[in-house]
């Protein structure tokens, strides 16, 4: 396909959005990042069952701690699209880089911690 | 188990706010079942206070250790050899473990960071009850099994009340109402004499009336 995606974008792979623990997404903005996305399969077909529904709920919480914490809920959000969708994967790429530009940098950035 | 509710953030950062070296103390027990104060529970507050503090600028040096039990001595001896290296403790402890922890290590600020709630039951992953009080003289036998005093908001021993309406508390529309819990339990096992027994006035002595109470069992004394 042959498609763009910005480059400030580090993909992390994960068996399954699943696997993803509140503590690994906290640890991340630790180490400076500006935001975080997870890109789980769609709704209703997890190879795993509930693995992207458990994510969607862990993104929700660290959202409720990045407010407490006071990052702003926005810098975290899950996307949903099958492994078949390039085009969209693409496209959330650049929305999300978008968004978080409009935030600005984190405030942790280059603090040492 | 017992169970807590982590304090919020803002509470703990005020508390901590003269303090750069903390030692973050988790609970291996009760506190980790109700998912407030167990190992992950601490890298989580841990992480919290480390963003919050490095977007303020200001440094922070956190230690994170869950102990197997805040109420033993023999696990709270285990931080003796490095706890003199901060400057306070944030126990995610019960009260309980909290204040075993002030005891035992008398010069050490320790602070809370959750509220210890009740002793209670997991209804499903993620949701816990109350289920007792710990007055110190159980009934349940005469109520089939469902507490009066922990599940009844007035801790009536002989209810309902006039409170009650349709199976619901007036405290809550969503609280059942224990006593209500309690007839239609000793109607299923055919039981209801003992719901006609009138339970006589409660010696609340035995509960925190009497002041704090203490256990000694002289046989297991070393």
């Amino acid at each position: 396909m042959r498609l763009n995606y910005p480059t400030n974008i580090k993909v992390v792979k994960v068996p399954c959005t699943g696997r993803v623990d509140t503590l690994l997404i906290l640890k991340t903005f630790e180490s400076g990042v500006d935001g975080v996305y997870l890109a789980g399969c769609l709704e209703g077909e997890c190879h795993f069952l509930r693995g992207n529904l458990r994510a969607k709920k862990r993104v929700q919480y660290v959202k409720t701690l990045l407010e407490e914490v006071g990052l702003g809920s926005g810098r975290v959000e899950m996307y949903n699209m099958s492994s078949a969708q390039g085009q969209r994967f693409a496209e959330v790429a650049r929305e999300m880089a978008e968004k978080i530009r409009a935030l600005g940098p984190s405030p942790v950035k280059k603090r040492k911690l | 188990m017992i169970v807590a509710d982590r304090k919020s953030l803002d509470e703990i950062l005020k508390m901590l706010k003269p303090y750069k070296k903390v030692l973050l103390l988790g609970c291996n027990e009760c506190v980790t079942v109700s998912a407030t104060g167990g190992e992950r529970e601490v890298g989580v507050l841990a992480s919290e206070l480390k963003l919050s503090r490095a977007k303020d600028g200001q440094e922070i040096e956190i230690r994170e250790q869950t102990l197997e039990r805040q109420c033993d001595h023999e696990y709270i001896d285990q931080i003796r050899p490095f706890v003199g290296d901060y400057e306070v403790v944030l126990s995610m402890a019960c009260g309980a473990g909290i204040q075993y922890l002030a005891e035992t290590y008398k010069d050490k600020t320790v602070l809370p960071a959750v509220n210890t709630t009740f002793l209670g039951v997991t209804l499903e992953q993620g949701v816990w009850s109350e289920r007792c009080q710990g007055c110190g003289e159980c009934v349940l036998h005469m109520t089939g099994g469902i507490c009066p005093i922990a599940r009844c908001a007035k801790s009536l021993l002989n209810g309902p009340c006039g409170g009650s309406s349709n199976g619901k508390c007036e405290v809550d529309k969503d609280l059942e109402c224990g006593w209500q819990l309690i007839i239609d339990r000793l109607k299923a096992l055919n039981q209801m004499e003992k719901y006609e027994e009138i339970i006589p006035i409660k010696d609340w002595r035995t509960s925190r009336d009497g002041g704090p109470r203490k256990r000694i069992r002289e046989d297991l004394k070393l």
